[in-house]
């Protein structure tokens, strides 16, 4: 079995464009400011945290295929650039087969529902321009185009914790060398539909967008090493949330003081209360990225791994544990740790 | 362990994979034997859509899949089978079939694969209407949520059977249930899973249909695929659930095995969100990775099951990527497009059409597409127009998507 190592990591969030806003968010760990947004029929609006316009115009935006595209193609073409980095001329030019996987969980939702309510008006008049972009793998397809990539790619919808088995599905691309490097995001984007059917179920949580990126290659990386990913448990008639949970935790490491925990709280008791069972017993440091960043759900989980990535690289931790107690499919763990070649991990 | 995976027998890439299991729900009805006939006969199943208001659309006709009133058993809780919605049922009818048929029992990390374009969308539609038109009302909007999201219905599938494991989705638009009988097929093969349930499974919803019809995607006259007359695909609905295993597991506890898959391609097109590129590129890598896995060549494939919407673009393209694909085997290459019966189930076709090839297998019989009026001259290969018998050791289906999905399946023929 081939060694897994990442390569790369990228990130857009409400706290910005790139990893450094994202690392300074986490820090300062303070929630985001949150902002209204209408829904019809109410007066008193929903609340999100969006992710704000770029400083500047990426240079990606005038590119044929994106120049129309929805904001979550915006946020996974520009996480995944970051997490390329100089992997992007590789691809471009032929040198570097890449995997493409990105998982969604609400996917292209701001267009879908545009477009549904097109066809509720008329549906004769319905705009043959947005529906294509209403279909999941769109994203995943414009950042094909830009990069040229004609090797495998996938687009994978489920719960929070996707983002995760999208991660394992790479390693097994790499480990059949399928493609010499594989980028995993995953990507959300805001909009009142949304927003409104959280409300149903956490009242208290706020929605938001954007996207992570990890870039994983064998045998070798600058950042990290991908030591574990559990198994996916389910939450089914015959496992609870909180059994699901417990089984992920028990297939983790117990940790060290030299270890960060980043979990997929939110800090709300009722969502958190599987995974802080079964994390009880942590006594290193924890994040949530959740809780300062808001629910992105599969955005949300690579912003977990992209900030575990990240204080292995800057030399804060040794290794990092992320825990994804999800919406309402599974519980999945994963493991990085200090890239050492030639070593154990 | 996802990751770094455990080995649970053979080498790399060594495993046969063997299907043990296949159902099929479709319009022209539901199971194997009810199918098989209909794809042999080459029947259709078009009719008036009735699910939704067409009448402002350019078609009006589609394949609405009759669903029988009950459920066969299952392990559902009666709340959870009342609120099941019309993809689920197609779903669940076609995994108990094949459930049964493999004999499989429940047990711990039996993985999942499923494919899917829209999973629930009807349900999605439902909630969006009641937001816009009664904000405050919230009654059976939960529901809505939770089994509108597509994991619900691998989390179902997983409630229904009694049985545990990761339940992975893959969206890759027409050729999401292709991919995910592909990766089912790699975990087998490698070692990674010993056996895995896949399939896929979609549902006729008012935003699909109105998306095709907007795109002026859609036949307003009769679903005709590789007809120099063509002027659209039919959409339709249904699911095909198939049980791979081991050639050694399956041959342990005796099952009966309805065919092998022995090849799996896929490639990207880049060309354009919705139309492939002329020359075929990816289609044609899709095929040539497949028979590279297979280890065999376009000689030795005796049918094909192309993916063949009737869209003027996607038939002529796959047209030009069969012809270099088969080379001189082309002139007596039998291909046929089974959505001229069923019209094109988005991210179940493919899964369909896997079960299809199985059946023409175990048949000897290729699935004949009798609406053909006058073959495009681009395809220098054989459309099957007669239901026939035939010798066919293997076929190859072909999946393409939206986005530049490509995906190409080689099955053969369990003697």
């Amino acid at each position: 079995m081939s060694r897994v190592f990442v390569d790369g990591i990228g990130a857009v969030s409400p706290a910005g464009w790139g990893v450094a806003p994202l690392r300074a968010a986490l820090e300062k760990n303070v929630p985001l400011p949150i902002q209204p947004v209408a829904r019809p029929g109410w007066d008193n609006p929903l609340f999100v945290r969006p992710v704000q316009p770029p400083a500047a115009r990426p240079a990606f935006f005038a590119h044929p295929r994106l120049r129309r595209a929805n904001a979550i193609t915006q946020f996974t073409v520009a996480a995944a650039l970051e997490a390329l980095g100089e992997t992007v001329s590789l691809v471009q030019n032929g040198a570097v087969r890449l995997g493409i996987i990105v998982g969604v969980m609400t996917g292209c939702v701001n267009y879908s529902r545009r477009f549904y309510e097109e066809v509720l008006k008329d549906p004769a008049t319905a705009s043959p321009l947005i529906f294509p972009e209403t279909v999941f793998n769109a994203s995943a397809s414009h950042l094909a185009a830009f990069l040229g990539s004609n090797a495998i790619c996938y687009t994978l919808v489920g719960d929070d914790g996707t983002f995760l088995q999208g991660l394992a599905l790479a390693a097994q691309w790499l480990a059949d060398d399928k493609v010499d490097a594989c980028v995993v995001i995953g990507a959300e984007e805001t909009d009142w539909i949304v927003a409104d059917a959280i409300k149903l179920f956490q009242p208290n949580a706020v929605h938001s967008a954007g996207a992570g990126a990890v870039l994983l290659k064998k045998d070798s990386g600058a950042i990290a090493e991908l030591a574990a990913i559990t198994d996916s448990f389910p939450f089914t008639q015959r496992q609870t949330r909180a059994a699901a949970a417990g089984r992920m935790r028990s297939q983790l490491p117990p940790g060290a003081k030299d270890e960060l925990l980043c979990t997929s709280g939110q800090q709300l008791p009722r969502p958190d209360a599987a995974e802080c069972q079964a994390w009880s017993d942590w006594t290193g440091v924890r994040v949530a990225p959740r809780a300062i960043l808001g629910e992105a759900f599969l955005a949300a989980t690579a912003w977990q791994c992209v900030a575990a990535c990240d204080v292995i690289r800057q030399n804060k931790f040794s290794g990092a544990n992320v825990s994804v107690v999800g919406a309402n499919q599974q519980a999945i763990g994963a493991r990085f740790a200090k890239p050492v070649l030639g070593g154990n991990a | 362990m996802l990751f770094p995976p455990p080995k649970i027998s053979g080498s790399a890439n060594a495993n046969r994979v063997v299907v043990t299991g296949a159902g099929i729900f479709t319009a022209l009805g539901s199971g194997w034997k009810t199918n098989a006939g209909g794809f042999s006969a080459g029947r259709t199943a078009f009719r008036p859509v009735t699910l939704s208001d067409v009448s402002r659309q350019r078609s009006k006709i589609a394949s609405e899949a009759d669903l029988p009133a009950e459920l066969p058993a299952l392990k559902l809780s009666r709340n959870n089978i009342r609120r099941l919605n019309r993809a689920s049922k197609m779903l669940l009818h076609a995994a108990h079939e094949a459930w049964s048929q493999a004999g499989w029992s429940a047990e711990e990390n039996l993985p999942v694969v499923l494919g899917t374009t829209s999973g629930e969308m009807s349900l999605g539609e439902n909630y969006l209407q009641q937001a816009v038109r009664f904000p405050r009302a919230k009654n059976r909007q939960p529901t809505r949520v939770v089994h509108y999201q597509i994991q619900r219905q691998g989390i179902d599938l997983c409630n229904a059977f009694g049985f545990h494991g990761p339940v992975m989705i893959i969206s890759n638009a027409c050729a999401s249930g292709a991919n995910a009988i592909g990766h089912a097929f790699e975990l087998v093969r490698s070692g990674r899973a010993g056996k895995v349930l896949a399939g896929g499974y979609d549902a006729l919803c008012q935003l699909t249909f109105a998306g095709f019809d907007s795109l002026q995607a859609l036949s307003p006259t009769i679903c005709r695929p590789f007809d120099a007359t063509r002027d659209g695909l039919t959409l339709g609905e249904g699911a095909a659930i198939l049980t791979l295993e081991t050639f050694e597991h399956a041959r342990k506890r005796n099952a009966e095995i309805l065919g092998e898959i022995t090849g799996y391609g896929t490639a990207t097109d880049t060309h354009h969100l919705t139309q492939p590129h002329p020359e075929g590129n990816a289609a044609l890598a899709a095929m040539t990775a497949a028979c590279a896995c297979a280890k065999v060549s376009p000689e030795q494939i005796d049918y094909v099951n192309a993916h063949g919407t009737a869209t003027p673009q996607n038939d002529a393209t796959e047209a030009v990527a069969v012809n270099r694909w088969a080379c001189a085997r082309a002139r007596k290459l039998p291909v046929s497009s089974t959505k001229s019966s069923i019209g094109h189930l988005l991210g179940a076709a493919g899964a369909v059409e896997a079960v299809v090839c199985l059946m023409a297998l175990r048949g000897q019989w290729l699935p004949p597409q009798i609406s053909l009026n006058q073959i495009d001259p681009a395809c220098r290969f054989q459309i099957v127009r007669e239901p026939v018998d035939a010798k066919i050791e293997m076929a190859l289906s072909n999946s393409f998507g939206f986005g530049g999905a490509n995906a190409s399946l080689i099955f053969r023929r369990w003697a």
